[in-house]
């Protein structure tokens, strides 16, 4: 039997999209099956969401008062989103996380081994985890609700700030992929993910007025994207954002959001997939 | 037709400090249907070999081919041809045995329904069919193991690269391994395995290449290497020190040959011309002289008797492979 005979095609074109989009979708599908099979993980990780809200609601919410609103709930309100703003920056935490276990296990090797699309390990694990972040905004919108915050301005107003986290969540795994692929272990991972994420989600609104911080600082935490994005579901939602100063980002807080998601996505990504490549070298 | 080709391969691994020459020139020819067993210690080069092949690593230098197809300009294809089960098991613990066989499956391209009936028969071929939707993480050593290889074999693979199969496990798995193994290769399949025992390659492979510091010292069959070493020997370990040098020379004086000394270990080993007959003089022998013995046996040549032989020196096990 000659060797030419069996040469398989390269897929191409419109039939190369389609095994690519399968492809990403079997790898996040075995990516997801991880939950039900370590459910502590996703019982901790929600655990962990519900804790935050209640600690900041019943710790901080009597202790500082919103300018311009008399009612004492004004600070759950005003928090809210900037939980939620932190949770999904912190996607990139399990992203990194999880490539960087799979990169140094076998598993790997295997999926290159493999006559399947290239990107499908990188997609697949972006998508995977925009389904997880989902599920933990669920928990938390319900924890959110149950200690008084509301959205006032209708359910698609809600739709389209969850539309935005979902977003975020997606351009924070590339980020999240890239790390995962350079760390040598996956305890480095953690170290350098949580040094990385702990300043960008608090030098910004979610808690303090970014007035009160050293003025060369200020400008930094206006453009950061977690404030930006915090900043876009307090306008959308019609909660008090008390702090809003001047500048650009501050005053069009979902455009620069918006910007921050395409910006990140077209550094990280092909940054991600390069190093990916790379691994044959 | 040759099923893998190498000419000239080299591989260097650098990091900050040193330079690592995994591979340094390494040629290589494997015949469509046959089995190459690459024999060789830790850091000798096997793995990196193995990896180009199966286009996980370019190389720096040189040409290989699989399946006539190039591994770098046409790894792609490649892909679709070969079957990759490494040193270690690469399937996903938190998934079921039957969902690692269906996800490769499908990661082979084979439709939704051919991957579950692949899954099955894979599952049933290798004694994994009760274990089958139980999480891999619940396998002992052996399961996992041949699920791996069984993953490996998911596309009816022409061309199976097994990267020490049965290192790790215990003498039981092994030979339940070799089994496994001889079947697949009866049904045709081109297979390059490497090993770092002897008596595996000699169990498995139609041609055995030695490998030492990233070349091909030595090929041909395991009858043909194991004569170049000479065969059977016997080794004796005496229980005084001070009788070794009697015990030297009662075995000497029967064959006729220096027996090689081990000081430190008081470790005298001879040729054992004669096989189980020769062991049964040895030990009267010595029993007449009055030496206390604390061991005898019969020992066949090892991976490290080759490399004495071929080389004069020990396999140096400074184990970078494992490392890279």
């Amino acid at each position: 039997m000659s060797a030419a005979t069996r040469v398989h095609p390269l897929p191409g074109g419109r039939e190369g999209i389609r095994q690519a989009a399968r492809d990403g979708l079997l790898v996040s599908w075995r990516n997801l099956k991880r939950i039900p099979r370590i459910p502590e993980l996703a019982i901790f990780a929600i655990l962990q969401s519900i804790m935050f809200v209640l600690l900041f609601a019943f710790v901080f919410g009597g202790a500082i008062p919103i300018p311009g609103y008399a009612d004492p709930n004004a600070y759950r309100e005003f928090l809210m989103p900037g939980i939620f703003g932190q949770t999904i920056v912190f996607a990139a935490a399990t992203t990194a996380i999880g490539m960087a276990d799979d990169t140094h296990k076998g598993i790997i090797d295997r999926f290159r081994s493999l006559p399947m699309a290239r990107s499908a390990v990188l997609t697949g694990r972006a998508l995977s985890d925009v389904v997880y972040n989902g599920g933990i905004l669920i928990v938390l919108i319900l924890s959110g609700l149950a200690v008084g915050w509301t959205v006032h301005t209708g359910f698609l107003a809600l739709l389209a700030g969850i539309g935005l986290m979902l977003l975020f969540a997606f351009a924070m795994s590339w980020l999240g992929i890239w790390m995962g692929l350079n760390v040598p272990s996956v305890e480095v991972a953690q170290q350098v993910i949580f040094t990385v994420l702990f300043p960008i989600t608090f030098v910004s609104n979610v808690f303090v007025p970014p007035q009160t911080l050293p003025s060369w600082l200020q400008p930094v935490a206006e453009w950061n994207p977690t404030s930006t994005l915090t900043g876009a579901l307090r306008e959308l939602w019609g909660n008090p954002n008390p702090f809003a100063s001047d500048s650009f980002p501050s005053q069009n807080p979902v455009l620069v959001t918006v910007i921050w998601v395409a910006v990140i996505i077209a550094i990280f990504g092909p940054l991600g997939v390069r190093r990916y490549r790379s691994m044959s070298r | 037709m040759s099923a893998i080709t190498a000419e000239g391969l080299v591989k260097i691994y650098r990091t900050r400090k040193s330079e690592v020459r995994a591979l340094d020139g390494l040629d290589l020819q494997v015949e469509e249907g046959t089995v190459l067993g690459l024999l060789g210690p830790n850091g000798a080069g096997k793995t990196t070999a193995v990896r180009i092949f199966a286009t996980l690593l370019r190389p720096d230098a040189g040409h290989a081919t699989v399946a006539g197809l190039d591994v770098v300009r046409q790894a792609e294809q490649i892909r679709h041809l070969i079957g990759l089960s490494g040193q270690y098991a690469a399937v996903d613990e938190n998934l079921t045995g039957r969902e690692n066989l269906y996800l490769f499956g499908r990661l082979y391209q084979l439709s939704g329904g051919d991957a579950h009936r692949r899954a099955d028969e894979l599952l049933e071929q290798f004694d994994l069919a009760d274990a089958a939707d139980r999480t891999a993480k619940t396998y002992s050593g052996g399961m996992r193991r041949r699920l791996d290889l069984g993953s490996a074999l998911i596309g009816h693979p022409r061309l199976l690269f097994l990267d020490e199969p049965t290192t790790g496990l215990d003498p039981r798995s092994r030979l339940g391994m070799w089994d496994v193994i001889r079947n697949l290769v009866r049904e045709g399949t081109t297979l390059l395995l490497t090993t770092q025992y002897l008596e595996e390659a000699d169990e498995l492979a139609d041609t055995i290449a030695v490998v030492d510091h990233g070349r091909i010292i030595a090929r041909g069959t395991a009858d043909e290497l194991k004569s170049q070493v000479g065969g059977e020997r016997i080794e004796v370990v005496v229980h005084d020190r001070e009788a070794m040098l009697q015990a030297i020379e009662v075995l000497a004086r029967m064959g006729g040959e220096q027996p090689l000394v081990d000081e430190h270990t008081r470790k005298l080993t001879v040729p054992a011309h004669g096989g189980a007959g020769r062991l049964v003089q040895v030990v009267r022998d010595l029993d007449e002289a009055g030496i206390g013995i604390d061991d005898i046996g019969l020992r066949r040549p090892t991976l490290d008797d080759v490399f004495l032989s071929l080389t004069g020196h020990a396999p140096a096990d400074d184990a970078k492979e494992s490392a890279a």
